[in-house]
């Protein structure tokens, strides 16, 4: 099994209010088979075994899926690997000898909570505000009762794959979160069930993404880029569009 | 405790109806006066959550992600069911309760499984009325594909991420009724017991993850929705953070824990490539679609393959064996998971394996790929191709993909009765944490269904029958019990932090997960399971003796939550390997080598099974095991709820 040496700079903050700093370290036989979450729990493994604090970071599905694993490597939120969370990249993408960055996703909006750890709530109050097709359950029609077609199904469902991780943000350097919410009101605003909400859902949303703090868009997509699920910045153009249209229609008080 | 599942009167198709004409209701105006605790945000936790918050009830939910949208239901792949017979191939209520009582073994309660059946047509409505974005025909209506353990074709799916769009699609319905005030949600709060008052569970005890603060809430009812106990293999395809703490403590505090025995090894998973691995990814079902299971016939092969001397490819047709299709032509490479997964190991065991470890066999696309071409196979499985060169470093459609076993899902867990509650009075459980629908091995997309059939249309009836009972807000937190739980908590805490041993909790979980798997795996025997539960007690002498936590208990300590998680794996452990021992046939998931049919069965020489399948006693066994704690490293009590099959006859699971 090959394997391999690396130097680590690491974001290390004992809390939120701590000061933090970026700490060196020596990550040795790495097995390029590897995670790159596999290889923080060895080094972790080391730490704890000499008597230190391990490196804390947030993960769970460790498949791409949940959101919850963030990490900038190398300056670049879930590395520069296209359409890849942090927990599916692997180490045999690395050389012997590479030192490598790791950081927080850096926002106002995502508060470093302990090293790697931030503070994403803000994306769940966003989808509170609006981000959903108010149903009671039991009082929904047979699901074929509105068929779709497929190409409209599809490009909401591109939409819909947005896992909340927050990379769009730490890859932003106004730090908007106009990929995230672009892709919840594309995902709900294109189906013939989210329309009679449509208006409401994006004045809403834009209007909490901007009390939480999160900045202007300015339009230079580094989100897309960074973005673990390929998320359109299109969706974003036609946000702006379908937020005029219902600031229009409020302010002659039609909403 | 008595055990009595409170399956309601009358035929097996009026049961559900019957059963909700006759379930107390409470107005409007008293709803609003009754606080829920819900433990859980996945499917289950959070359909409930969202579900009762718009009946009028006050709701408090609380996980230990910190997003209610990370549950772990979020990373199911395939797909989910529901008799819909939207392909009108013959598919109605009563053949997927047929299907879902035979994929059980026979071992599950009719009645709930009945009714399961029959509100999976609901959830299908329900979510698409949401904005779940399930796969679509060319004329707009929505498409199907299957399952095993199926002959029609009823699985709804989202391309490979039916999991995630259906848990975004509960998420979202729980945020909508965060924002009316209906709910109070707790994320990253982990449940560390729950607390009892005069014999009903009435509140819970929780740690902010946050900043180690232990607190507690009261409710008039505690609904756990906390998923299952998969991780106490150590590898599995569950998230790093599932675990059973909360269900083991509810089962300390007097709730029955029912056939922990019954787990489910997942046939087709990448396999295990070395030590440092810290989880296993699934290969969803849904690819036996298309692509075919084989092994080569000769271990000369298999060996050659290993050497990395020839590849698949060089293997000629008649070399291969399509094991399943050869052994099961009724369903092919659709056959159940428990038959799958056991025919895999039979494979390797034989010398055919073709990874590294000779623990793998092949998943081939190659015919399909030649009948469908490249982009048909990309546009049905793409993102789960993609996820299998990332981690294995292949392009699945130049070779097949390697596949072997791997936990994936547990059927055993808290016992509930027909209205989901626990023999414990105001516990309800819902999801993957009860044992109810499954039986002894779950047929693939029916987790989805169970979790949301429970939270949006059981509990919502169900729980009313046991509030009716109760006086709104009748405990509070200042009852004395909430602060003496607090205390054994925090002390429990403080214990662990203050054993300032050697070894690091990961050490402790994978040896347990070894030792798991040895005795407690595909194939378990009595004298392993014995040894197994006499290394489980020293393991867990050596646990609090020898574990290492760096920091303090106040802030985030993420060693803390994963030893207190792996404290309670270490007692469960030995239940399960009690409970295995205690089953003296092979059922589902659940395979005693000791009881198999062999050549000579007579059911076998009149061609009804074959040789190596699992052998059930329904004279002794055809029973729930539910076990009740006596202490820790005491022997539990079993309790016995006796099946009863009115509707479906006991038979011989075949797939021949
Ligand atoms: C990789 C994979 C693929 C799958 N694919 C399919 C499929 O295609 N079809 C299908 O039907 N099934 C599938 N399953 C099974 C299915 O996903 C699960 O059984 C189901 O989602 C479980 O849902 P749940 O709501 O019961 O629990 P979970 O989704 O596991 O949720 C548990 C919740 O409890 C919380 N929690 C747990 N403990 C505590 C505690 N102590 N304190 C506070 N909160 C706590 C967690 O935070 C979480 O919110 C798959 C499973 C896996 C692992
Ligand atoms: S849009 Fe992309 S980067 Fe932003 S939260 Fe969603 S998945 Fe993450
Ligand atoms: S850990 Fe779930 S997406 Fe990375």
């Amino acid at each position: 099994m090959s394997t391999l040496n690396l130097t680590l700079k690491i974001w290390r903050q004992a809390g939120p209010e701590a000061e933090g700093k970026i700490e060196t370290r020596k990550a040795q036989n790495i097995p390029i088979e590897a995670s790159f979450l596999e290889m923080l729990d060895i080094v972790n493994q080391q730490i704890i075994e000499t008597g230190g604090d391990p490196i804390h970071f947030d993960h769970d599905c460790r498949e791409g899926i949940c959101g919850m694993c963030s990490l900038t490597i190398n300056g670049v939120p879930h590395s520069k690997e296209v359409g890849t969370t942090t927990c599916q990249v692997h180490m045999r993408k690395f050389n012997d000898g590479d030192t490598i960055f790791i950081e927080p996703f850096r926002a106002n909006a995502f508060p470093v909570l302990k090293d790697l750890v931030t503070d994403r709530t803000a994306f769940d109050r966003i989808i509170a505000s609006g981000g959903y097709i108010d149903v009671r359950t039991g009082s929904a029609p047979d699901a074929n009762s509105v068929p779709i077609p497929k190409e409209q199904a599809d490009w909401a469902f591109d939409a819909a794959t947005c896992i909340g991780c927050g990379a769009c943000v730490a890859s932003c350097k106004n730090s908007s979160a106009m990929l995230f919410v672009s892709a919840k009101a594309a995902h709900l605003n294109s189906l013939p069930q989210g329309q009679p909400e449509k208006d409401k859902r994006v004045l809403s949303m834009v209007r909490q993404m901007d009390a939480e703090g999160f900045g202007n868009c300015t339009n230079q997509y580094e989100c897309e880029a960074a973005c673990p699920k390929l998320i359109s910045a299109d969706n974003i153009a036609k946000l702006n569009r379908d937020f005029a249209i219902a600031s229009v229609k409020e302010a002659v008080a039609m909403v | 405790m008595s055990i009595n599942a409170n399956i309601p009167e009358g035929p097996m198709a009026d049961k559900w109806t019957n059963h909700k004409m006759n379930s107390k209701l409470i107005n409007p105006a008293n709803k609003r006066k009754f606080n829920i605790i819900v433990v859980g945000s996945g499917l289950a936790g959070a359909s409930a959550a969202a579900t009762l918050s718009e009946l009028g009830y006050k709701v408090k939910c609380f996980c230990y992600q910190d997003s209610p949208r990370r549950a772990h239901s979020i990373a199911a792949q395939g797909g989910i069911n529901a008799a819909k017979n939207y392909q009108n191939d013959g598919d109605s209520v009563q053949r997927l309760f047929y299907d879902t009582v035979k994929g059980g073994d026979f071992r599950s309660r009719e009645a709930n499984v009945r009714r399961l059946a029959e509100v999976s047509v609901n959830i299908i409505d329900q979510a698409t009325a949401q904005g779940v974005p399930f796969a679509r025909e060319y004329g707009g209506l929505l498409a199907n594909r299957s399952f095993g353990g199926a002959q029609v074709s009823r699985t709804f799916y989202a391309r490979g991420q039916t999991g995630q769009q259906l848990l975004i699609g509960a998420y979202q319905a729980l945020e909508k009724e965060i924002q009316k005030g209906g709910v109070e949600m707790y994320t990253r709060t982990e449940m560390l017991d729950l607390v009892v008052v005069d014999g009903h569970a009435k509140g819970i005890v929780v740690r902010d993850m946050r900043t180690g603060k232990v607190s507690s809430y009261a409710a008039d009812t505690v609904l756990l929705a906390t998923g299952g106990y998969g991780n106490v293999f150590y590898l599995s395809t569950n998230a790093m953070g599932c675990n059973a703490s909360a269900a083991v403590k509810a089962w300390k505090r007097g709730a029955y824990f029912a056939n922990p025995c019954y787990t489910q090894i997942h046939p087709t998973c990448i396999p295990v490539s070395g030590e440092y691995q810290s989880k296993l990814t699934l290969m969803s079902e849904s690819l036996r679609n298309d692509g075919r299971i084989w092994a080569p016939k000769s271990p000369d092969d298999a060996a050659a393959i290993r050497a990395g001397k020839k590849q698949a490819s060089d293997i000629p047709e008649e070399d291969r064996d399509y094991y399943l299709e050869r052994k099961y032509p009724a369903f092919g490479n659709l056959a159940p998971r428990d038959i799958s997964s056991r025919a895999a190991k039979e494979a390797c065991d034989e010398g055919r394996g073709v990874a590294k470890t000779g623990l793998g066999v092949y998943l081939d696309f190659r015919d399909a790929i030649d009948r469908l071409g490249e982009d048909a196979i990309r546009a049905r499985y793409g993102n789960l191709f993609q996820m299998y060169e990332k981690i294995a470093g292949e392009n699945p459609y130049k070779q097949p993909m390697m596949i072997y076993p791997a936990v994936h899902y547990t059927m055993g867990g808290l016992w509930v009765d027909y209205n989901l509650m626990s023999n414990l009075p105001g516990l309800h459980v819902l999801g993957e944490a009860n044992f109810s629908d499954h039986g002894a091995n779950r047929l693939g997309a029916s987790a989805l269904m169970q979790g949301l059939a429970d939270g949006y249309f059981v509990i919502p009836t169900t729980v009313a029958n046991y509030l009716a009972t109760q006086k709104p807000g009748s405990v509070t937190t200042d009852h004395p019990e909430f602060a003496k739980v607090e205390k054994e908590v925090t002390d429990t805490i403080d214990k662990l932090m203050n054993v300032r041993g050697t070894r690091s909790v990961d050490y402790f979980h994978r040896e347990m997960g070894l030792l798991t798997w040895d005795v407690c795996g595909m194939d378990r025997r009595k004298e392993g399971l014995e040894e197994g539960i006499a290394k489980i007690k020293e393991l867990r002498a050596a646990f609090w003796d020898d574990v290492r936590i760096p920091g303090a208990a106040n802030g985030i300590n993420m060693e803390l939550e994963k030893a207190m998680r792996v404290a309670d794996f270490l007692e469960f452990a030995e239940l399960l390997y009690i409970d295995a021992l205690n089953r003296e046939e092979s059922c589902g998931g659940h395979f005693r080598g000791e009881y198999q049919f062999t050549s000579e069965s007579p059911e076998v020489i009149a061609g009804k099974t074959q040789a190596g399948e699992a052998l059930r006693d329904d004279e002794n066994f055809c029973y729930v095991a539910a076990w009740e704690f006596t202490g820790v490293g005491e022997e539990p009590t079993l309790h016995k709820e006796e099946l009863e099959y009115e509707d479906i006859k006991l038979a011989i699971r075949s797939y021949a």
